[in-house]
């Protein structure tokens, strides 16, 4: 299973996306933002967080229009999986690959802390070794994670499951205490939450470890 | 030629910023202050010389990087 990390200038939990795709057995490769091209049969794409371009303008609006976006786009529009973790979720909003957008925190406030999720659906390549309504212990830590989106779509992401995790306790102000969600092919996933903060037993919490384990096995041919 | 975009979210999106800021001067004494919303002020200097081509040009920035229009409106000057 092939991965590629995308690198942004800002960019701060690339290297342990890295980490923890290649524990769940990837073969992971960096690629920076300024290359127009993937690197050759590619599976998955990490877009990892941070602060990409410092946050200028709105977080994420530089980085999905860097030239390596493009290519993103064309593999995600082709069917190939995609994963955005917190600046990440930002990026795919930004980028229209995800509905729907990121403001700031209602509190106003930069919150850092371990959050509990409950996995909303297990139907996607990403939350299929978890149980439905499974309590996740993960951490989140952002400025700007509050999911908005119109009544419309709120109410189109229910009725096509395409809510993946939801907060027990809403940090954020997000609609429908939403934390992620799926793309129409359920192949595109963004998340606030840091997964790859909770991937190992010295992390404090394993609760992530079984999204890059479901999703690296889903890919493996049978 | 020069450009003023006004970049504000949108009617119905709570901005919790401008909240923030209706509080602070709710504290420092100003009564009556009902709603604040706040936004952004983005100046270009463009080297187009007509005014309609200029305006279009800056309609297709703010539709591709300037404004997030799921949430954001904007307002373009020209001149």
């Amino acid at each position: 299973m092939k991965a590629a990390v995308i690198v942004f200038p800002g960019s701060n939990c690339d290297r342990d996306l890295a980490v923890a795709l290649e524990r769940a057995g990837a073969q992971v490769s960096m690629v920076w933002h300024k290359d127009t091209e993937l690197p050759a049969g590619l599976d998955l794409i990490g877009i990892p967080g941070g602060f990409s371009f410092g946050d200028y303008l709105r977080c994420g609006a530089i980085a999905a229009n860097s030239p390596i976006c493009r290519a993103v786009i064309g593999h995600a529009e082709r069917g190939g999986y995609v994963l955005g973790i917190c600046n990440g979720f930002q990026v795919l909003t930004e980028t229209h690959l995800l509905p729907g957008a990121l403001m700031r925190n209602s509190g106003l406030k930069f919150v850092c802390r371990t959050e509990t999720l409950r996995v909303t659906t297990t139907d996607s390549a990403f939350t299929g070794a978890y149980a439905a309504g499974q309590e996740l212990r993960i951490p989140i830590a952002h400025h700007d994670g509050n999911y908005q989106a119109d009544d419309a779509l709120i109410e189109r992401l229910r009725a096509e499951d395409r809510i993946a995790f939801t907060y027990a306790a809403n940090p954020n102000g997000s609609r429908a205490d939403i934390a992620g969600i799926l793309s129409e092919n359920r192949r595109v996933l963004g998340m606030m939450p840091h997964p790859e903060r909770a991937a190992e037993p010295v992390h404090g919490s394993t609760d992530g470890a079984p999204l890059f384990g479901s999703l690296i096995a889903a890919m493996v041919p049978a | 030629m020069k450009a003023r975009v006004h970049v504000m979210l949108k009617t119905g999106v709570l901005d919790p910023q401008g909240e923030a800021v209706r509080h602070a001067l709710g504290a420092l004494g100003f009564d009556g202050v009902e709603a604040v919303r706040q936004g952004k002020v983005i100046e270009l200097d463009l080297a187009e010389t007509d005014a309609d081509a200029a305006r279009a040009q800056v309609r297709q920035m703010c539709e591709k990087l300037l404004a997030n229009t799921v949430i954001e409106s904007y307002d373009i000057e020209i001149g």
